[in-house]
């Protein structure tokens, strides 16, 4: 396996008394796409959360390109958080896609797309805005460029949210339940754009619900329950061939042989 | 109708002086106000308690015993303010209080996605706070900003109580000589009700312009 470009070792995570997360570890190698499925209240988001710091984590690592995110170590072995701008670099090259779309109301879909290459990549106007819609065409909207989020309809502004994130050129791209606040007929047209992603070597973790997506996009798949990793390996294995009794359970509760031997 | 046609010449001096008065509250609180508003929302606890009483305080008091106290309390201090800055070191007190609270009503108005978007695509805390929160919040926060103007150019009449020649002393100043006070006082309504009117219309105006639909 080449160097991950993702390491979580032993991560721990919990809100008060609630433990979410136990002792998580995982690798991702670049160009990886990894789908998390499982139960709510699994812990799949807030894994993916942590690896950008949304969320803290209490115990273990998380390292994207050999950097810890979250900490720095200072000489005698105990952690400091990173400071805010520090913080801020690190996120620059971790790109996320949020359920809500959550795009900046006032500002146009390239406007969106162009503020962090602007502001964080420090790039003229017109090189981000060429950029912009360099990302805006790749995922269908290069004539909806100047129009406000409020004009978008709920794929669009997804659509949006993914190249506002892949613009950044990021080592990772997070994607969390991005398909779960959409219409079905605007379910598609999303999960076309990531599906094109993943073949030209983006590397993602997709936490999804939709299991047909996660076997079509991902080459492995980890199921989590109760804060634990309980099944990693490729998808085909992991969907087809469970083998933990929680995973067969929650997989015949989205009836999910039917689906995968017919389709939809 | 006469008497206040007549005397508008001599209520010129007076106007302008509630009009730079007005001003200078008015900017300087948005500075002052916008400066402890986001330690409020954004600062550590120890920055949030002065800020907070500071706002509550302040808001609590009449504006006119705020004005005496600066200006007949403070000199007994060794602070000798004139009554014209004595006037506006007491007003602006009074509207950063106001100030800071619409401001930490529009920023918090803001949901907390937006600045998790934000960090996402690694923008630092200042960026976040001016190129995401601020340019949304604004929406929110100019019409109660507006009518804290308005309410600061009203205020601004009690300033004659110490001295200051500005419209309201302007106009009694003229009934001293006429012995016509209504139609002199309604001439004064009218005056500050135009200097209001033409800033709620601006402010309508603004939140057009800064909504996120276009009409």
């Amino acid at each position: 396996m080449p160097q991950p470009i993702v390491e979580i070792r032993n991560v721990n995570k919990s809100f008060g008394k609630n433990i979410v997360l136990r002792d998580v570890s995982m690798e991702i190698a670049p160009g990886q796409t990894v789908s998390i499925i499982g139960p709510s209240g699994s812990g799949k988001t807030t894994l993916l959360r942590c690896i950008n710091l949304l969320e803290t984590y209490d115990k273990g690592s998380i390292k994207v390109d050999g950097v810890e995110v979250g900490y720095r170590n200072s000489g005698n072995g105990s952690r400091k958080p990173r400071g805010e701008g520090e913080l801020a670099g690190i996120r620059a090259d971790i790109g996320m896609v949020f359920q809500l779309f959550f795009l900046f109301p006032h500002l146009t879909a390239r406007q969106n797309v162009m503020l962090g290459l602007v502001k964080v990549r420090g790039k003229s106007k017109s090189e981000a805005g060429e950029i912009a819609e360099h990302w805006l065409d790749r995922v269908g909207l290069v004539d909806k460029k100047e129009s406000l989020p409020a004009e978008l309809s709920g794929g669009q502004q997804q659509r949006v949210g993914i190249a506002r994130a892949v613009a950044m050129s990021p080592k990772v791209l997070l994607l969390d339940e991005i398909t779960s606040a959409l219409d079905p007929e605007l379910v598609g047209e999303v999960l076309l754009v990531v599906k094109r992603l993943a073949e030209e070597g983006m590397t993602m973790i997709v936490v999804t619900h939709e299991m047909t997506f996660a076997r079509e996009v991902g080459d492995r798949v980890v199921f989590m329950d109760g804060g634990l990793i309980l099944e990693d390996g490729p998808s085909d294995d992991v969907l087809l061939r469970p083998s933990h009794e929680r995973l067969q359970g929650f997989l015949s509760r989205l009836n999910l042989a039917d689906i995968l031997e017919h389709g939809l | 109708m006469q008497a206040a046609i007549e005397s508008l010449p001599y209520l010129v001096d007076g106007l302008i002086m509630t009009l730079v008065i007005s001003f200078l509250v008015v900017s300087i609180s948005l500075v002052i106000g916008v400066v402890m508003g986001t330690g409020l929302v954004f600062g550590p606890t120890w920055l949030y308690w002065p800020i907070r009483l500071y706002s509550d305080f302040i808001r609590g008091i009449p504006i006119l015993v705020l004005i005496f106290t600066v200006y007949y309390g403070l000199p007994a201090l060794g602070l000798n303010l004139d009554n014209f800055w004595a006037a506006i070191a007491a007003l602006t007190a009074f509207k950063v209080g106001h100030v800071i609270e619409v401001f930490r009503g529009a920023v918090q108005s803001i949901h907390h996605s937006q600045t998790e978007a934000a960090k996402a695509i690694g923008l630092t805390f200042w960026q976040r706070l001016a190129f995401v929160i601020l340019p949304q919040a604004v929406r929110r926060f100019l019409p109660p900003w507006i009518n804290a103007v308005a309410d600061a150019v009203k205020g601004s009449a009690l300033v004659s109580l110490i001295g200051v020649a500005d419209l309201m002393l302007d106009i009694q100043k003229v009934i001293g000589r006429t012995y016509e006070p209504m139609p002199l006082y309604i001439l004064g309504a009218i005056i500050y009700f135009v200097i209001n009117y033409s800033l709620s219309a601006t402010s309508r105006r603004l939140e057009t312009r800064y909504s996120y639909v276009r009409e």
